[in-house]
């Protein structure tokens, strides 16, 4: 029965036409993946191979000196991580309170809506607007000067949009049914919200703000006029002090400093990636244990 | 319309004039029920026809969707579920609901069952050993207790659904409601599950009221005592469930139960 005729299921010269363009696509797909990652792989790479070598413990603890040309980065370090802290102090609660509202209270309306698009094009503001209406909002109007307040302060306004769009959306991937199940044995609104929704959200909410923290470590511009120093060697003692931070340091050594080493400024980044990763790798273990205990 | 002879006590569920709006589409025509204490009635009829509609008017969930326009009455037990006084929290511990698909709470078997009472006892202090005593009750109560009895701290999540649904039932009692408002709880379930949860239903009754929406026109000829067939938002007939299927009064309710539309 061979051969007579052409077998039922043999392929036409369209089908090979397919089968090259569903390769090409592929491979382009494929390719500019790859060009994504690159820049990533190389930067770390030459972060470490160039930085490595400055970074030791005496680095990491003790203050410039020799007008900033040698010396560690204690003080920076220190300043970011106040400024990191203060900032999440800030806009965590207000974050989280509002997208709590916006989601669970909120009428579906225009003035919600109009609220929510408001959110999102907050999100795309320029952080150096954000750092004018900082020394104009916290620096000058309430007074509190050039300090880690006002910087963190700034900060968190400018994280705030990130904080609600995901906390809100994870408080609406929790299931409807498991509200009209609290709601039918008589539980209130915020009871359900307590008992139920929050616990179920929370990992979602780790997320925004895992982000903000990564986000708000490497800003440089909103800090500049707000709260960072140029040059301060001594560790701040209060929130309304002035402190350097590792993101304004990094930009300080590597453009005013003529004559500072060139592995400095690697080595300031590294330091600096390596603080970020570190706070989203703890958080991302945290967040994997929540997520552990949640089933549905 | 099978009305009492002296209306001795007043009906678990009334309605009068009842009309409902999701936004400018109508879902409710002047509907007026009358459902006896103690007794399983079944609502059904075909799809969109109103009858989870109803259902939810009478815990008032529905209003949650926020675009929803009720007028007319609904008394619970007498009294009138949408006056200004009305406790909405209150409404919700009389009149218990059981969704078509099992939602346990993401908590362990014994907090799915003390969540209502928990919510309830505020402030007072209530002994270990009477929670423990609860929650037994309750799972005794569905059936369910002998086979969960020695895993109270798994998560609810992982029982089958039969069980699941049948805890569902079961985290009500606790908040001791009059009403049990049912929107086909055994349509997610296999055959078995089905049995087992319509057995169970019917060792409820006279204890609750249960009012009971299903697809499934053998399920509310064998496990309901009454019956009530809707049709586009309106009430067609009501009557005990033998003469709705042996005797209907009315062509729709005829055709449908014979399969002709549906």
């Amino acid at each position: 029965m061979t051969g007579t005729a052409a077998p039922l299921f043999a392929g036409t010269s369209l089908n090979a036409r397919d089968r090259k363009v569903e390769w090409l696509v592929r491979a382009l797909l494929g390719l500019m993946t790859a060009l994504l990652i690159l820049p990533v792989v190389i930067i770390m790479a030459l972060l470490v191979v160039e930085g490595g070598p400055v970074i030791s413990w005496e680095f990491l603890t003790s203050p410039p000196v020799d007008g900033m040309t040698a010396g560690g980065i204690l003080p920076a370090l220190v300043g970011t991580v106040w400024l990191v802290v203060v900032a999440l102090i800030a806009s965590v609660p207000v974050g989280v309170a509002a997208a709590v509202y916006l989601s669970e209270y909120a009428p579906d309306n225009w003035l919600t809506r109009a609220i929510n698009l408001a959110i999102i094009n907050l999100a795309g503001v320029p952080s150096i607007v954000h750092a004018l209406f900082g020394v104009g909002a916290f620096v000058l109007f309430f007074r509190f000067g050039t300090s880690i307040l006002a910087a963190s302060l700034t900060l968190a306004v400018m994280t705030l949009p990130v904080v609600i769009v995901s906390t809100r959306e994870s408080l609406q991937a929790v299931p409807r049914a498991f509200r009209e199940a609290c709601w039918n044995m008589g539980a209130t609104r915020w009871q359900t919200i307590r008992r139920i929704v929050l616990p179920n959200a929370l990992s979602g909410i780790l997320t925004g703000i895992i982000l903000e923290v990564s986000r708000t470590s490497g800003e440089t511009a909103p800090i500049m006029f707000t709260g960072a120093a140029f040059f301060l060697p001594f560790l701040p003692q209060g929130v309304l002090d002035q402190t350097m931070a590792m993101s304004l340091h990094l930009f300080v050594i590597t453009t005013q400093v003529p004559d500072a080493p060139e592995a400095l400024p690697f080595g300031v980044a590294l330091v600096l990636i390596s603080m970020v990763l570190a706070m989203n790798a703890l958080s991302i273990a945290f967040r994997m244990y929540v997520r552990g205990r949640k089933k549905w | 319309m099978a009305e009492p002879a002296a209306a001795p006590a007043p009906a678990a569920i009334a309605t009068r004039g009842l009309n409902l709006w999701y936004g400018d589409f109508q879902a409710l025509f002047d509907v007026n029920l009358h459902v006896k204490q103690g007794i399983i009635t079944s609502l059904i009829g075909p799809s969109g026809c109103g009858k989870s509609t109803l259902l939810r008017s009478c815990n008032r969930i529905n209003e949650r969707l926020g675009y929803v326009r009720t007028t007319g009455s609904i008394e619970i037990l007498g009294q009138d579920i949408y006056a200004p006084e009305v406790e909405l929290v209150q409404v919700r511990k009389q009149v218990g609901m059981v969704f078509q698909r099992p939602n346990p709470l993401p908590l362990s078997i014994r907090d799915n069952v003390s969540f209502g009472h928990r919510l309830h006892a505020r402030g007072r202090r209530v002994s270990r050993s009477r929670k423990e005593e609860l929650v037994e009750d309750a799972l005794r109560k569905v059936l369910l207790w002998d086979s969960v009895k020695d895993r109270l701290d798994t998560l609810a999540t992982e029982l089958s659904l039969e069980a699941q649904q049948k805890l569902c039932i079961a985290r009500l009692l606790p908040v001791k409601p009059a009403v049990l408002l049912m929107d086909e709880p055994c349509s997610a379930l296999d055959p078995k599950g089905t049995e087992a949860v319509e057995e169970l239903i019917w060792e409820l009754r006279g204890e609750f009221t249960i009012l009971i929406v299903t697809h499934n026109m053998a399920q509310a000829r064998r496990a309901s005592e009454e019956t009530v067939f809707m049709l586009i938002g309106k009430v067609i007939e009501h009557g005990l469930t033998e003469d709705i299927f042996l005797n209907p009064q009315h062509r729709q309710t005829a055709d449908y139960i014979e399969g002709r539309y549906g």
